[in-house]
């Protein structure tokens, strides 16, 4: 099943690591010393959100570090613009609409 | 316009004011030869088949391309109290009313003052998906359809610098 992209950053916590990894890629440890959950939780977090392709790992030696999909995000904002844009242009014609009805009251 | 989404509570708001007296606009959203003329973002027109302004009646309506292909939604009506409130329930649906979960509550307010109605309406999203969804599902091919015809787009990009 497809993740809800919404519902991975309406929890607080995936926005925290969110923020975090937005200055700079981090391992899942250093992510978890900003929290207190446990290093479990964090994992938990950050699969999510892999899941959802706003973060992604990447292998450098040893250690796995995650970092912003910036593009992803950028995704979000671009819905919502659109959602609104919808709503702009449905209230532009109520308007229009209003003025019709207010001359033709008018005239009776 | 005021729109705000809050992710927290899934939530949408939108606040407009019109320059009308409440018992118009209330007419605007309530009288389905009303709605259609305002309804549907320019390409796209409203087309409603059914409607039963009462509490747990229906309005089930198409959103309808240039190219002529039907989106159904079906909005069921929860609550009314005459020209302050009404609630409903929105979900895309198949042209036979069957609704294609999950949908999202919707929470409409109307209030006059000096002669001016605000409205507001809220959205709740039992998924913010849907949003997604939504507009992938029925607004991609009114982005071609405005590509293809200029003058609409210019319209509609007119449209929403005024609204600003």
């Amino acid at each position: 099943m497809k993740r809800d992209v919404f519902q991975a950053i309406a929890d607080p916590t995936r926005r925290a690591i969110i923020a975090l990894v937005a200055v700079q890629a981090m391992t899942p440890n250093a992510i978890a010393e900003h929290f207190d959950t446990s290093r479990q939780a964090v994992s938990k977090h950050l699969r999510i959100l892999t899941e959802c392709e706003l973060v992604t790992p990447e292998q450098k030696g040893r250690e796995i570090y995650y970092r912003l999909e910036i593009d992803k995000m950028k995704e979000i904002d671009k819905w919502i613009e659109q959602y609104r844009k919808i709503w702009e242009a449905r209230f532009e014609q109520l308007g229009e609409v209003l003025e019709v009805m207010k001359t033709k009251h008018q005239e009776e | 316009m005021d729109f705000i989404v809050n992710k927290e509570t899934k939530t949408v708001s939108i606040t407009k004011q019109f320059d009308a007296p409440r018992d118009m606009v209330w007419d605007a959203y309530t009288k389905p030869e009303l709605l259609d003329q305002w309804w549907a973002p320019k390409p796209f027109s409203s087309r409603t088949k059914v409607m039963e302004f009462r509490e747990g009646g229906r309005r089930f309506y198409a959103m309808v391309s240039p190219e002529g292909q039907e989106r159904w939604v079906l909005q069921q009506f929860k609550s009314i109290t005459p020209k302050t409130n009404f609630k409903l329930f929105n979900a895309f649906a198949d042209e036979n009313e069957t609704p294609q979960l999950p949908g999202s509550d919707w929470d409409l307010n109307f209030s006059e003052q000096n002669g001016m109605t605000t409205v507001h309406v809220s959205i709740y999203n039992e998924s913010l998906e849907r949003l997604e969804r939504m507009i992938e599902m029925g607004f991609k091919e009114g982005t071609a359809a405005q590509l293809k015809n200029l003058e609409e787009l210019l319209v509609s990009l007119s449209q929403s610098a005024g609204a600003k």
